[in-house]
């Protein structure tokens, strides 16, 4: 039986190496030379400041900005350093208060019609960089007055930066929140 | 639901199917020692390995031996990951400084990974270095699903042998799944995962300032090749801490396609390539029928539950349109969340991307249900296959008894002996299951951990071992799992579910291949058509459902029609 000590720590080893140290870093190696943007994190850049990255959402709070989903990070919302989801269950009344206050919120803003899910639950990272199209639309009407621009144009611009799905089958209709805002910065300049 | 949902659901399983025979047949090659497309590049590695490794290769083991031979090297792996976890402070690629892991941390997580569990107690990017992530968890992604893969093979065989004692030797087997089988996939994988956007950097981090002007600290990594052998090795471990969840883990629509097509290809096609060393494919097709008809059942009841949505907030004023949205994520929508959720618990792969703890009470029991059926639909690497073809032999037995004739299985007669065994390893499961969870809800220590109160705190805890003896990894993450009390039992568990499963299925195979193979006769049982198909389905529901039902009963089942009263906790 002893005789299997050799195979059992030879081959821990020497596949350690090959699985664990040749693999990823070939794997390395091969994606910053062929898809250097991805493996890079998709970083997104204005001049010389990263801005971001195109598929981590990123907070936002300001009237002339479309807003993310809820996020359940902590110690604050979109920390990108440390995702995290709620876990709070169906029955949670932690969750149904916070709903609650949501669409409460959203109420007295004066919306009238039943909130879109996303825009009052959060995410599974906490950092999802997409909204509906539902909640665009109804973010359309306060970005268009903070930034003192024709509703039409704003709601041209959600259109614009809606994702479809491929072939109308693969993949779901979404609004990337930080592509929409840095569109509509350009559009200021 | 709609159509298009289905659709997608649809052509991702198709696009398993076709890849089913070719990746199979390939397997089949591999393991019995033939050339093969790769031998020209790997065949010198291998006969290097073998050669400082002192392994004779045409030297075959007998069960005890084999079993030894996995025990050992499960140790050995245990060890070095225990080390490195335990070292990382000093060890190179941190680029985040992060502290050792602390000891029963450290316990749990090398032990989740050695037994292809891979539960997190921890958030990946909070707690692991680069080289943690890569030498040290990356590594037993693959061994761990390696040597699942053997033990298949070695089972495999003693349906093919007649009056022998060996069933191949273990080292070689493994040694030929890592390096024949997972390696090329993983690399073409990896490469697609990097092509759909998934980072893979040696950099640890980096600082962007926001539209608004905030720092905003974005994690990053080596993700790609971590991602694809946890997918193809049915492992689940994440880079991050909500896994595949995630943007950088699953980038978009398709990189989730490919991760549920890579999670569900190795399984099913090592079914395929059982049928073709047990001499028997339509006995494959057999099991692969039974394991997707419960499986799309499983992704159907998801789908459902969740489109359905949470009544209680409709009636805040939310909009029912979208179903159930806590804890899930855009790009993956309704249809690629149920197919993930089903289809990484039907498997033991644990890997999960969306927040399993805030599905619906129905949505969150499928799970927890196809976990506790033993991880067969079609389960994890290796695993999967001789999990069900333990519940093979339990249906022949059945039937056996029904008509009063020695029930046969593949030409082998399936005595007292192979019942024994068979029965130690069902048991194990509920053992550790059901004991463990019932000393948590009455230990301060086990309430101690729990997030949500009412029906879902248990659910939180019986989905905990569930998923531990289980070995599938993914959790109602609620649970506070790191601390001692979780980190140990559940590390227990893990190495319950694992191993007093893997001796007995060893021990089965052992005692097979001494046997006489007898030919069909008249009165054989057919064990390829769909009758067969129907008992297997039976007994699998009827052991999972009859052993877990009430303690289901008590968990998501009473907090379904909770939600539909209204009730909150």
């Amino acid at each position: 039986m002893l005789n299997q000590l050799r195979p059992a720590i030879v081959l821990t080893l020497s596949l350690t190496i090959v699985t664990g140290l040749l693999y990823p870093l070939a794997m390395t190696g091969i994606g910053q030379t062929l898809f250097a943007t991805q493996a890079n994190s998709s970083q997104i850049k204005r001049g010389d400041t990263i801005v971001g990255s195109s598929l981590i959402g990123q907070n936002f709070t300001s009237d002339i900005y479309f807003w993310p989903r809820p996020s359940a990070t902590s110690p604050d919302p979109y920390n990108a350093a440390a995702s995290s989801g709620s876990n709070l269950g169906p029955t949670s009344a932690a969750l149904v208060e916070r709903v609650k206050t949501s669409v409460e919120s959203f109420k007295s803003a004066g919306v009238t019609t039943a909130i879109p899910a996303d825009a009052v639950t959060s995410s599974a990272s906490g950092i999802d960089p997409d909204i509906s199209v539902d909640y665009a639309m109804l973010q359309v009407a306060r970005v268009a007055q903070a930034r003192g621009l024709d509703p039409e144009a704003v709601s041209q611009q959600v259109k614009a930066n809606t994702r479809q799905a491929v072939l109308g089958i693969f993949g779901e209709v979404g609004v990337n929140v930080l592509a929409l805002n840095l569109a509509l910065d350009d559009l200021k300049k | 639901m709609t159509l298009v949902g289905w659709l997608q659901i649809s052509l991702t399983l198709l696009a398993v199917l076709l890849a089913i025979k070719p990746l199979g047949l390939y397997m089949s090659h591999v393991f019995a020692g033939e050339r093969t497309l790769l031998s020209p590049v790997l065949n010198p590695v291998e006969r290097a390995f073998y050669a400082v490794a002192g392994i004779d290769k045409s030297r075959e083991q007998n069960w005890i031996s084999y079993a030894f031979g996995v025990l050992l090297f499960s140790t050995a792996g245990f060890l070095v990951l225990y080390g490195i976890l335990r070292l990382q402070d000093i060890l190179p690629l941190n680029p985040q400084g992060f502290a050792g892991v602390a000891p029963d941390l450290a316990f749990n997580t090398a032990v989740s990974f050695i037994t292809n569990t891979n539960w997190q107690s921890y958030g990946g990017e909070t707690t692991m270095s680069h080289f943690s992530q890569m030498a040290g968890l990356t590594v037993q992604n693959f061994l761990s699903a390696a040597t699942g893969m053997a033990i298949a093979v070695a089972l495999s065989r003693a349906f093919v042998r007649s009056n022998m004692t060996t069933l191949g030797n273990f080292w070689v087997d493994m040694t030929r799944a890592t390096l024949y089988v997972l390696l090329p996939l993983a690399v073409i994988v990896a490469l697609l995962f990097i092509a759909l956007g998934m980072p893979q950097t040696l950099d640890g981090s980096f600082t962007a300032t926001t539209l608004e002007g905030a720092k905003q600290i974005i994690s990053t990594g080596p993700v790609a090749s971590q991602e694809a052998i946890k997918q193809l090795g049915t492992n689940g471990g994440g880079f991050f801490n909500v896994n595949a969840a995630h943007p950088f883990e699953n980038p978009n629509a398709f990189s989730n396609y490919l991760g549920v097509f890579s999670m569900l290809v190795v399984s099913s096609a090592m079914v395929y390539a059982f049928g073709q060393i047990a001499g028997h494919r339509r006995q494959a097709w057999a099991l692969l029928s039974a394991m997707a008809i419960l499986l799309i059942i499983g992704i159907g009841a998801v789908y459902w539950a969740e489109t359905s949505g949470n009544p209680i907030l409709t009636q805040l004023g939310v909009d029912s349109l979208q179903g159930n949205m806590e804890g899930k994520e855009i790009r993956f929508g309704q249809a690629g969340t149920a197919l993930y959720a089903a289809v990484t618990t039907g498997l033991s792969n644990g890997g999960v991307n969306a927040m399993h703890a805030s599905l619906t009470p129905l949505g969150g029991l499928i799970p927890m249900f196809l976990i506790q059926l033993g991880e067969v639909l079609p389960g994890g690497v290796g695993s999967g296959l001789y999990g069900m073809v333990i519940f093979a032999i339990l249906t022949v037995f059945v039937a056996g008894l029904m008509v009063g004739r020695t029930p046969e299985f593949l030409g082998k007669k399936i005595e007292s002996r192979e019942m024994k065994f068979a029965m130690l390893a069902v048991l194990v499961l509920p053992l550790a299951i059901l004991g463990f969870t019932a000393i948590s809800a009455i230990l301060p220590v086990g309430l101690a951990g729990l997030l949500n109160k009412g029906p879902h705190g248990l659910s939180e805890i019986l989905y905990a071992y569930s998923s531990a003896a289980g070995n599938n990894g993914s959790a109602f993450a609620g649970l506070t799992a790191n601390s001692i009390w979780y980190n140990t039992t559940l590390g227990i568990a893990m190495l319950l579910g694992r191993f007093a499963y893997i001796v007995p299925v060893l021990a089965i195979a052992g005692s097979l291949v001494g046997k006489q193979k007898v030919p069909a006769s008249a009165g054989t049982f057919p064990t390829d058509g769909p009758l067969f198909v129907g008992l297997l389905i039976g007994i699998i529901i009827i052991l999972g459902g009859l052993q877990y039902f009430p303690a289901l009963a008590l968990g998501p089942i009473v907090e379904h029609f909770l939600m539909l009263s209204g009730q909150t906790f």
